[in-house]
């Protein structure tokens, strides 16, 4: 009976690694492909004809796609920088202070997050028109800045919530004034939230397809616009090819930041 | 001034005033104000030029009834509801088995789940297209091992475009029923267990009800996204099967008819709305939603 249940068990077990193995099979399908077909001997993505690194060269020369790319890992940049400042600051103020206004605001925080992201590209590019703001690298980033705010506000808040409050307090006893405080002992004990909230803003803008259609100009085209114009003519494989430098670069950083992790954690748990 | 006022000034209004107006100024100029001017303008008409002319009418809520226009909706409905019952299924037993790992196990899923993220999602469908292309592999697969003697249409078809949203959104469900299933009272289930439940009754009538909130939030995330991710329409519909986003994007960019593709944002912000207010009825959080 005992040993019935075991095996069974076991089977259990071994039913749920197959099946999240096809689902992870479902979701890497693709990128497999992508890396495959950038060694591919034919333009066109149909069918794996012949090993070859050509692609890669001219990727190398393709200076309208290096331009996107690097018109996204700018916008990228800047605003995570700036929602991260913007978002730290009011999930710092709005857990520790009542004022009014304070529900409008949350409110506010959670309407990027429900409401599809059409709806705000087109609200923003009418905004933008409005008020004559021309379309490129700051619309591009203001727009990014909206959408990525209201992560970073809940990544700090869960982070702040189960914060001691009394460090600080010790801290103002001793002398040091409220911007002391913040910078030296608020800060360095919500930095964890501060940086996946910051990781998930930088994720959510280099994605981003939608709000960039409505909001980006001429001139400043991102990756993924770029590879959504090259849809009509087809995907080339030096796309592929960058595609692939990115995914090896990323797969590589968090495997190690996580292995990493792993480690440390494991060695405090010992110890 | 009295010490009192003193004391809130130093103590409150400055605070308050430094950390939380960056936020209140851009949500009002960015969120506010623009989603107020797209309702006022869906109101509004255009000229010869393209303008937007400011004068009141329903025109543009009366043309949303155009009857090519109903069936694209009937479509992009029909497109929303499967790809959630899919992820539904396909995503339900993952976030249980997730939420049921070693911890190590546990964040290595995660990791994995979030990180295609990181390549852009046009050129992940695009790839799609090599796999269920004519000339695809699943084709080629299907030929070789004779199944079928001519290829079958799988690109462009509705199939394809509920491929890609379910391949798109997938996490989006997986992350909010993980987050519930987490959390569960463990003891619930061993409770059913001692007092003789079998696993399958244990499940229907606790961990299924217990996790329904999971559900619902996960269905927000998908089923109002999947109405207007037009990009996955263009890459694997081809055109044919449309979203409610395609006709609201075309106005934009092709018709130049800004007003009427106002009117039509204001109906998707009406369905959020709707599912919004459900959800919250069913006893699910707005935190949760934000996913953190």
């Amino acid at each position: 009976m005992k040993l019935k249940r075991k095996s069974k068990q076991k089977l259990k077990k071994r039913a749920g690694t197959v099946y999240t193995a096809l689902v992870f099979i479902f979701l890497y399908m693709p990128i497999m492909i992508i890396i495959l077909f950038s060694f591919n001997t034919s333009e066109r993505n149909v069918v794996f004809e012949g090993f070859t690194t050509k692609w890669y060269g001219i990727m190398v020369q393709n200076s309208a796609l290096l331009y996107a790319f690097k018109n996204t890992l700018t916008v990228g940049f800047w605003s995570t920088l700036i929602s991260a400042a913007i978002g730290t600051l009011a999930a710092v103020g709005m857990y520790r202070y009542r004022f009014h206004g304070r529900n409008l605001i949350d409110m506010l925080l959670y309407i990027p997050v429900v409401i599809p992201e059409i709806v705000l590209g087109i609200s923003l590019l009418s905004m933008f028109s409005l008020c004559h703001v021309s379309l490129g690298l700051a619309s591009l980033v203001a727009a990014h800045v909206t959408f990525c705010i209201p992560f970073v506000v809940f990544t700090v808040r869960a982070r702040l919530s189960g914060y001691d409050n009394s460090i600080e307090e010790a801290a103002m006893d001793l002398g040091a004034n409220r911007r002391q405080v913040f910078f030296r002992i608020t800060v360095p004990v919500i930095s964890p939230g501060i940086i996946s909230g910051a990781a998930l803003a930088f994720t959510l803008s280099v994605d981003d397809i939608i709000i960039s259609f409505f909001t980006t100009g001429p001139k400043s085209t991102t990756f993924p616009l770029k590879a959504m114009e090259l849809v009509r003519t087809g995907i080339t494989p030096d796309v592929y090819a960058l595609s692939t430098i990115v995914i090896t670069v990323t797969f590589s950083v968090v495997l190690t930041v996580q292995t990493v992790l792993y480690k440390k954690n494991k060695k405090l748990n010992e110890s | 001034m009295s010490i009192q006022k003193k004391y809130n000034l130093r103590n409150k209004i400055i605070p308050v005033a430094v950390t939380v107006s960056p936020v209140a100024v851009w949500l009002v100029l960015l969120i506010a104000v623009p989603l107020l001017y797209i309702f006022i303008i869906s109101f509004c008409s255009t000229d010869a030029e393209h303008n937007i002319v400011f004068s009141f009418s329903l025109a543009n809520y009366a043309k949303m009834f155009d009857p090519s226009l109903l069936t694209i909706y009937a479509n992009s409905l029909a497109i929303s509801v499967l790809t959630t019952v899919f992820c539904i299924l396909v995503g339900y037993p993952f976030a249980y088995i997730m939420a049921f790992s070693s911890p190590f196990k546990k964040s290595m899923m995660m990791v994995f789940l979030l990180l295609p993220f990181w390549t852009n999602s046009i050129i992940r469908l695009y790839g799609w297209r090599t796999i269920i292309g004519r000339n695809g592999y699943i084709n080629l697969a299907l030929e070789k091992l004779g199944v079928i003697s001519s290829p079958f249409t799988m690109l462009y078809t509705r199939g394809a475009v509920v491929l890609g949203m379910v391949y798109t959104l997938l996490p989006f469900m997986i992350l909010p029923i993980h987050t519930v299933i987490d959390k569960l009272d463990r003891s619930y289930l061993e409770a059913a267990s001692d007092l003789g439940a079998k696993p399958v009754k244990s499940f229907l009538h606790i961990t299924l009800p217990l996790t329904m909130p999971g559900i619902f939030a996960g269905t927000i995330m998908v089923f109002i996204p999947s109405l207007a991710y037009f990009f996955v329409s263009d890459i694997l519909g081809g055109g044919k099967n449309q979203l409610i986003g395609n006709v609201i994007e075309r106005q934009f960019k092709e018709a130049f008819n800004w007003p009427f593709g106002a009117a039509l944002s204001i109906l998707l912000i009406l369905i959020t709305l709707l599912l919004v207010k459900a959800y919250m009825k069913t006893g699910g959080s707005l935190e949760e939603l934000g996913g953190v």
